[in-house]
């Protein structure tokens, strides 16, 4: 796969521009295309780049540092909460429920903020969403990761996995006696995402569809836009994080922290970094969900899609960006695609559906993980590895045993 | 302080079922210094086939008593479990013995999703009603109220706990899983075939997980495909309490656990001002489990891993 | 040579539940000094190591280095103040090319973050070629630099051994602390090693150097201090000690020749 394509800046500069303006171009068309066939396939594309950019995001911390971080999806749910709160309604009905509980207080506050917010909630920009939702998540990410510090590999991969659950936990019950997050019902009415006047959701009443300029387009191509924009900035941060001096200090750390600690490297600080700069990726993305869905709940936050990320990191190429790109688009679009084929294929066959999509993309999912790593530790699409040997030399080492140190 | 008593005879309760699945995971890390991720829905098999049985004997001979029935549906709860433990070793673990430390925990995770959906496939999604075979008429202990389902819960699992120290101090697997926990590669000096030993040790685990879940059943009324989950994490968090890789450290751990959680869930409303509900029993288990690793990361009884140098 | 006292430590103990490890152990190198540490198995050379460079936490101890107190709490500080070790067993980051490995050396010099990282802004980009360029150097130094690219991993075991020394010199150490670097190398290796460690010593670098062969020790080494059951029981220039009755014992049981 990687001698069509060639992204060696440095050795061939000539190929990479060239197959990644090519890529560029297949993509900026691509909902056009796509829209030929019903607008449910960019919906899914949407979808999967927001997946693309928590797996990009829990690459850094599984894949660069060698953190199994199970709790992943609770920064992707910091983000979405986080919107939900200030781009909503429901920041009305918190205040509303503190002046329930503490009416002093209560009045105080909408002293302060006016009865504007009282009565129709918060409705911030993007632009402030956006980077806020970034840094309140990576604080969230440091925040859960210092107890983490010490921790051998499997105990880490469990107490992150019970502060995923613990937020899953607070979302679901935040709503007594102070409404903070609506509780099971979840947050909805969130504000689509507005930029240079122009509302993503399309305007009311032309459904969905948005006007820039002379063109039209369906809202989820818009939205697919801006995934793709903000997924190449993700790209563009991840691929210059691997490449420094603390990308490298991560990948020491995951080697070996012993050594990495020998060489003088703060393990602490590289770490806790690590835990906040896959954290604010989650939180952007988790951002952008709240507003393209316009509703979130505690259901979307759940352990299995912080192992449904997991498995799309691990099925791609652990630390190898372009393998995690393709595990990502491979298990969220899969299903998708799977449910619009396969279910109307049994019920020609079978005359019954056997097997549910959902039930299908569990046993992708699962089947992924176990097959991989017993078959392919290092993924579909892992890193190339350099054995190059100059002309004469005689000492031949062992070959790869294949098997990656994680 | 009758509130009190039912929370702790409740604790009590729990604990037992958290006990037997800790006992589970606690031996596995003991001699292979892994987190079998999947022993949670070992849980749920267990209780899957234990209706299944039940399901059976229902329509083969309905007049037989409740405490057979269930007698019958554990013991052929424990085979199946049994089974399917041994052949994820077998499949799965086997292969990644010497793999780098990431490969095992994340294969551990599929394979728990596989189990799970395989149930899905198998009993289908909704919760299944588990039938209540045991009178309902509660028993009077101290000022609080215990039901036969759960005086028998107790019952079983006292027997399987002290049936399992027997074996693990008086037999001769017993003693090779002993040494394979310490020293896996001096045990293989010494005649112990380590293979064999790791297999007994996932049966093992598996049979008295599949007592909890047949158990867990008959207690709580209703079964689901994803119910081993939480009890497992939990089961875990309680092996870490009592010291991982020692099995006496399982069985305090789960039973303080159970008490701790229960007692807990009791209070939290008013120890924190009404502001958090019972709701949160869950969070409790994570809670003691980043204590226990931040305090005293060997538990209370201290760990007994594998040197695996 | 300046007579300055490069590492000057004294009156470490440790103890090991009922072990005591080490018992009032201590040593001063010179500048530009290679000394060497020597005695039987289990006599406390890498227990020693290990206080000094902050793996373990002594019991008691005085630490200084290069006439400043340090104190040995944490590996990172240790290397930080000026001292770089390697490893008994190779410690490698194996999915790293050579390269790679030495550059990590230089992060404890450096100091771009996540803005540089990300931004690539002049003073980071000079950063980066300045460490590239050092790593490069070292690599040739040691005599692989035509490995630069090659995966760690795939290096031979002399070939990994040089790439150890030269990611722990790239760390700019005042004492370069080698854990039996000699370590699993046939006779020409080891050749190529005293080669490689007198070339070290000829640009000033100090070095404290842990062996089992006695041989490779006393022809290189300016002193050394002999441990046994973590004791001192000697300390002195290398035909001193060769010549020493306890030291004799403690190596042969007995009278000898």
């Amino acid at each position: 796969m990687a001698s069509f394509f060639d992204f060696d800046v440095k050795n061939t500069p000539g190929k990479a521009y060239s197959s990644m303006a090519l890529i560029l171009v297949v993509l900026l068309i691509f909902p056009f295309f796509a829209a030929q066939f019903g607008n449910s396939w960019v919906r899914i594309i949407d979808i999967a780049l927001l997946y693309i950019m928590l797996a990009l995001g829990l690459n850094i911390v599984v894949g660069f540092a060698g953190l199994l971080d199970l709790g992943y999806i609770a920064f992707y749910a910091v983000g979405a909460y986080m919107t939900a709160l200030l781009a909503s309604p429901q920041f009305a009905a918190l205040l509303e429920s503190v002046i329930n509980q503490y009416p002093v207080f209560g009045e105080f506050l909408v002293g302060v903020m006016g009865p504007e917010i009282l009565a129709n909630g918060i409705h911030l920009s993007v632009w402030l969403i956006v980077p806020l939702a970034a840094v309140v998540a990576g604080l969230f990410g440091a925040l859960l990761g210092a107890p983490t510090l010490k921790l051998r590999g499997d105990y880490l991969a469990i107490v992150t996995l019970g502060f995923g659950e613990i937020i899953r936990i607070f979302m679901n019950n935040l709503n007594e006696p102070i409404n903070f997050t609506n509780g099971p019902q979840g947050v909805n009415l969130i504000d689509p995402i507005r930029v240079f006047g122009v509302s993503l959701g399309g305007e009311p009443g032309s459904r969905a569809t948005v006007f820039v300029g002379g063109f039209s387009m369906p809202s989820v191509n818009a939205y697919y836009f801006l995934f793709l924009f903000l997924c190449i900035a993700i790209v563009f941060v991840t691929i210059r994080l691997q490449h420094s001096r603390l990308g490298r200090a991560w990948v020491a750390i995951r080697e070996d922290e012993i050594a990495a600690k020998a060489m003088g490297i703060n393990t602490r600080n590289v770490k806790l970094l690590a835990f906040s700069m896959g954290a604010s990726f989650a939180g952007v993305a988790g951002a952008m969900f709240a507003s393209f869905q316009g509703f979130v709940s505690p259901e979307s936050f759940s352990l299995t899609e912080s192992i449904a990320v997991l498995a799309m990191v691990v099925l791609g190429g652990i630390g190898h960006v372009p393998g995690v790109i393709m595990g990502g688009l491979i298990l969220a679009a899969l299903p998708e695609v799977l449910r619009h084929a396969v279910e109307p294929a049994q019920q020609a066959v079978f005359g019954r559906i056997i097997i549910e999509a959902e039930v299908l993309r569990q046993l992708l999912y699962g089947l992924a993980m176990v097959l991989i790593m017993l078959n392919r530790p290092s993924g579909l699409w892992p890193a190339p590895k350099s054995e190059d040997r100059p002309d004469g030399d005689i000492d031949k080492p062992a070959p790869a045993s294949g098997v990656i140190p994680a | 302080m009758d509130t009190f008593i039912q929370q702790l005879i409740n604790g009590l309760v729990l604990g037992s079922m958290y006990a037997l699945v800790a006992l589970g995971y606690t031996m596995v890390y003991g001699v292979l210094n892994l987190i079998n991720f999947a022993h949670g829905d070992v849980l749920m098999i267990g209780a899957m086939a234990g209706l299944t049985i039940l399901k059976i004997l229902n329509s083969v001979a309905p007049d037989l008593p409740g405490y057979v029935k269930l007698g019958i549906a554990i013991a052929g709860a424990i085979p199946v479990c049994m089974l399917v433990n041994v052949i994820i070793e077998r499949v799965a673990y086997r292969r990644l013995r010497n793999a780098p430390r990431l490969a095992p925990l994340i294969t551990a995770i599929g394979i728990s999703i596989l189990l799970q959906t395989f149930a899905m496939m198998i009993w289908g999604r909704s919760p299944l009603p588990f039938p209540q075979l045991l009178s309902s008429e509660p028993i009077k202990l101290g000022g609080a109220l215990i039901s036969q389902t759960q005086l028998l819960l107790l019952v079983l699992a006292a027997v399987s706990m002290i049936a399992l120290v027997l074996l693990v101090e008086k037999t001769k697997i017993g003693r090779a899983m002993r040494a394979t926990s310490e020293n896996p590669r001096i045990a293989g000096l010494m005649g112990v075939d380590s293979n064999k030993v790791i297999v007994a040790t996932f049966a093992i685990g598996a049979a008295l997980a599949a007592v909890a879940g047949v158990m867990w059943g008959a207690n709580y009324a209703s079964i689901q495909f994803a119910m081993g989950f939480m009890p497992g994490l939990k089961a875990f968090s309680a092996a870490v309490l009592g010291g991982i890789g020692n099995i006496y450290g399982a069985m305090i751990g789960g039973i303080l656990l159970g008490i701790i959680e229960s007692l807990g869930a009791g209070y939290i409303g008013d120890l924190t001002g009404g502001f958090l509900g019972s709701h949160y029993q869950d969070i409790f288990a994570f809670v003691v489990l980043i204590i226990v690793l931040t305090i005293r990361p060997s538990g209370i009884m201290g760990e007994r891993v594998a040197d695996r140098a | 040579m300046s007579e300055q006292i490069i590492l000057n430590i004294e009156g470490v103990n440790k103890r090991f539940g009922g072990l005591q490890a080490l018992t009032n152990v201590g040593i001063k190198i010179m500048k530009g000094q290679i000394y060497g540490l020597i005695g039987p198995n289990g006599a406390g050379k890498t227990t020693f190591f290990n206080v000094i460079t902050g793996l373990y936490q002594p019991d008691t101890g005085t630490f200084e280095l290069a006439g400043k107190p340090y104190s040995p709490s944490a590996p990172h500080e240790v290397a930080k103040a000026g001292i770089a070790r390697t490893f008994q067993n190779i410690r490698l980051f194996g999915e790293m090319t050579a390269l790679e490995n030495v550059m990590v050396g230089r992060h404890v010099r450096s100091h771009q973050g996540v803005f540089g990282a990300v931004f690539r802004h002049k003073a980071a980009r000079i950063e980066e070629a300045s460490i590239r360029a050092r790593a490069l150097e070292l690599l040739d130094f040691v005599g692989i630099a035509q490995f630069a690219n090659r995966t760690s991993r795939f290096l031979s075991y002399g070939d990994q051994r040089r790439l150890e020394i030269a990611r722990a010199l790239a760390t700019d150490p005042q004492l370069l602390a080698l854990d039996e670097p000699a370590a699993g190398m046939n006779a020409t290796e080891k050749l190529a090693l005293r080669a490689l460690l007198v070339k070290i010593k000829s640009i000033g670098t100090t070095v404290l150097l842990i062996e089992h062969d006695v041989k490779l020790m006393m022809g290189l080494c300016d002193r050394i201090t002999v441990l046994e059951y973590g004791k001192p029981i000697a300390e002195g220039v290398p035909a001193d000690i060769q010549k020493n009755k306890a030291v004799i014992e403690a190596y042969l049981g007995g009278s000898h020749q």
